[in-house]
C-alpha cells in the first residue's frame, strides 16, 4: 500500500478515525509519520501524533468540504499564503478551521468588547437564543478538544432546555 | 498640498501632551470592514469606489470630522504620501499601493481614517504625550457615528469581522511611542523587549511594523485584540507603559549617580556636533537628538535657549519630525536628493539650535 501523504512510499502506519460522522482511513509511511511529528515540535508519542494526524484529517475533510468562500470565492489555500481573508463571510464558511489559529493568536474565541450600536438590542435573551449560543459554544470546545468545557456546556443546554420545555 | 500641516501648533508632534517627556504620542486605531463587501485585496475596482463613495458620503455627517477633508490617495505626489508617513498619519503600504484608496483626515491631524488599506476602514486618533483614555473617548464616538450610517461586518462571537485574524474582536490596536535613551544607554532595553512580547505586547520601531528603533523611539501596542473589552485593552497598555516609563526613569537617575560626566560629555557632544555639522544623516541627527533630549530632561543642558524645558522639548520635539526626508522636501517645496537633504538638515539643525555661523 502506497503512503497517501508522499504517494511514493509504503504505508506501514495505519489509522481510522471517525470524523464528523465518517469513517476515515489513512495509510502512511513512516517518513512522512515522523516529518508530521517534527513539524509540529513534538517526540513521537501516540497522542501527540494523533491529535496531529486529526488535524491534518479534519483539514483535508473541510477542504473537500469547502474550498473557496461562497460569498467571494475566496480559497482557504490562498489564506495560508497571504495571511488574509476575502471577506466577512469567509469567517462562517471557514470557522472550524480558522478558530484554533484564532485562539492561538488570541488566546481566547469570544468577542467581549463593543457591539454595533443597534444590534445589541436586536438580540435579546430569550432561552432559545441562549441555547443556540450554548450549542455554538459547545462545538467550539469539542472542536478545540476542550472537553471539559464541552461538558459544563452540555449541562448548561439540558438544564436551560428543560426550563423550556416547562 | 498640506504645508500648513507644518505649522500645526496642535500637531501630535509638539510635545505639549501630559508627561510627554518620556511618552511622546499615544495613538490607538480601530478596523472596519462594510458588511457584505469583499476585503480590500479581494475587492474589484468597482467594490472598492463603493467603498470610497461611502466614505465621502458618511464623513461630513459627523460631527468631529466636519472640518476633514477626503483625499484620493492616487493623486498625492510621492512626497506628499511621504510627508503623510513621516506625520504617522498613514501606512507606507496606504502610500506605495495607493490606487482606490483614500484618506479622511481632520485639520488639527488627530483623527484620520485610511479608506481602503487593508480593511475597508482604518480609523486612528493620535495625541501628544501619554493620553490613551482621551484617544479612546474620541474614536469611539467617531465609530459610533460611523456606525449610524455603515453596517460593519460583526459576528456576534468573533466580533468585528478584518481581513486579517490578529485584528479580529474589537480590532482595536492602542499604541505608546515612547523616548527610552537611559535603558537603551544601560542596555536594559532589549531585556525589557523581550518581556513585553511575552506578555502579549509587541514593541516596534519608529514608523510600526518592521521598522527600527532610530533616536531610541519605541513602539508598544496590544497584541491580542480579542476577548478583552476595548477598556481592558486601553488599560493593560496603560499599566504596561507606566511600568516602562518607571524603569526609564529608574535608568535615568542610575546614570545621573553613577555616570554624571560621561552623562553630560556625551550630551554636550551631541550639541556640539548638532550645532557645528555641515552634512548630516537623519539617522545620525535622531541619534544626537535623542541624546540632547535626555539632556535637557535632566537639567543637564543649561545656560543656552534651549534650557527653558518646555521651550527646549518644543524645539527638538519638532525637530524629530521635521528633519526626516519628506517634510524637509515640502519645507524647501522641492525635490533634494540624498546629499542635498543632508546639506538642509544640518543647516535647520543649526538654526534651531542655536548654532554659531549660520
Amino acid at each position: 500500500m502506497i503512503c497517501d501523504i508522499c504517494n511514493k512510499n509504503n504505508a506501514t502506519v495505519h489509522l481510522t478515525e471517525i470524523i464528523n460522522d465518517k469513517v476515515v482511513e489513512l495509510h502512511i509511511c513512516q517518513v512522512c509519520a515522523q516529518a508530521k511529528a517534527d513539524q509540529l515540535n513534538k517526540h513521537l508519542n501516540i497522542s501527540g501524533f494523533l491529535g496531529s494526524f486529526s488535524d491534518m484529517a479534519g483539514d483535508l475533510f473541510s477542504q473537500q468540504r469547502i474550498t473557496k468562500c461562497p460569498s467571494c470565492g475566496f480559497r482557504y489555500e490562498d489564506f495560508k499564503k497571504k495571511g488574509r481573508l476575502g471577506c466577512g463571510k469567509c469567517y462562517e464558511a471557514f470557522r472550524e478551521l480558522l478558530l484554533p489559529l484564532i485562539k492561538k493568536i488570541h488566546n481566547a474565541t469570544n468577542h467581549v468588547g463593543k457591539t454595533p450600536t443597534g444590534l445589541e438590542n436586536k438580540t435579546p435573551h430569550s432561552n432559545q437564543l441562549n441555547i443556540i449560543e450554548l450549542d455554538r459554544s459547545l462545538s467550539r470546545a469539542i472542536q478545540l478538544e476542550e472537553y471539559e468545557e464541552a461538558a459544563k456546556l452540555r449541562d448548561q443546554i439540558k438544564e436551560l432546555e428543560k426550563k423550556s420545555k416547562s | 498640498m498640506f504645508e500648513y500641516l507644518l505649522n500645526n501648533k496642535d500637531s501630535w508632534v509638539n510635545g505639549k501632551g501630559p508627561e510627554a517627556e518620556i511618552v511622546f504620542s499615544s495613538r490607538i486605531r480601530l478596523a472596519r470592514n462594510i458588511a457584505n463587501l469583499p476585503f480590500p485585496s479581494q475587492a474589484n475596482n468597482a467594490q472598492k469606489i463603493k467603498v470610497l463613495d461611502k466614505a465621502k458620503e458618511v464623513y461630513p455627517k459627523i460631527n468631529s470630522l466636519k472640518s476633514s477633508s477626503f483625499v484620493n490617495m492616487a493623486e498625492l505626489s510621492s512626497l506628499d504620501s511621504q510627508f503623510l508617513v513621516e506625520r504617522h498619519l498613514i501606512s507606507q503600504e496606504h502610500a506605495v499601493n495607493n490606487k482606490e484608496k483614500g484618506l479622511i483626515m481632520s485639520k488639527d491631524e488627530k483623527i484620520s481614517i485610511m479608506v481602503n488599506e487593508e480593511d475597508h476602514f482604518r480609523s486612528q486618533v493620535i495625541l501628544s504625550g501619554f493620553d490613551l483614555k482621551k484617544c479612546w473617548q474620541i474614536l469611539d464616538q467617531v465609530d459610533k457615528d460611523l456606525e449610524k450610517n455603515i453596517s460593519f461586518s460583526f459576528l456576534s462571537d468573533l466580533g468585528y469581522l478584518t481581513a486579517c485574524p490578529t485584528n479580529l474582536g474589537t480590532a482595536l490596536r492602542a499604541s505608546c511611542m515612547l523616548h527610552l535613551p537611559a535603558l537603551a544607554f544601560t542596555k536594559r532595553i532589549n531585556k525589557i523587549l523581550e518581556l513585553l512580547t511575552r506578555i502579549s505586547f509587541t514593541t516596534r520601531g519608529l514608523f510600526g511594523e518592521g521598522t527600527q528603533a532610530l533616536g531610541n523611539f519605541f513602539q508598544i501596542s496590544n497584541q491580542v485584540s480579542l476577548g478583552l473589552s476595548e477598556a481592558e485593552l486601553i488599560d493593560n497598555l496603560i499599566g504596561v507603559v507606566n511600568q516602562v516609563k518607571a524603569q526609564e526613569i529608574n535608568a535615568r537617575n542610575f546614570l545621573l549617580k553613577k555616570h554624571k560626566i560621561s552623562l553630560e560629555d556625551n550630551v554636550w557632544r551631541a550639541l556640539g556636533i548638532l550645532r557645528n555639522s555641515r552634512l548630516i544623516s537623519s539617522r545620525e541627527a535622531l541619534s544626537h537628538l535623542s541624546i540632547l533630549c535626555l539632556g535637557l530632561d535632566l537639567g543637564i543642558i543649561k545656560n543656552t535657549d534651549l534650557s527653558s524645558k518646555e521651550k527646549g522639548r518644543n524645539i527638538i520635539n519638532n525637530l524629530f519630525i521635521i528633519i526626516q526626508p519628506a517634510h524637509l522636501q515640502k519645507m524647501e517645496s522641492k525635490v533634494l536628493e540624498e546629499k542635498e537633504r543632508d546639506y538642509m538638515r544640518a543647516e535647520i539643525l543649526r538654526k534651531k539650535l542655536g548654532g554659531k555661523d549660520v
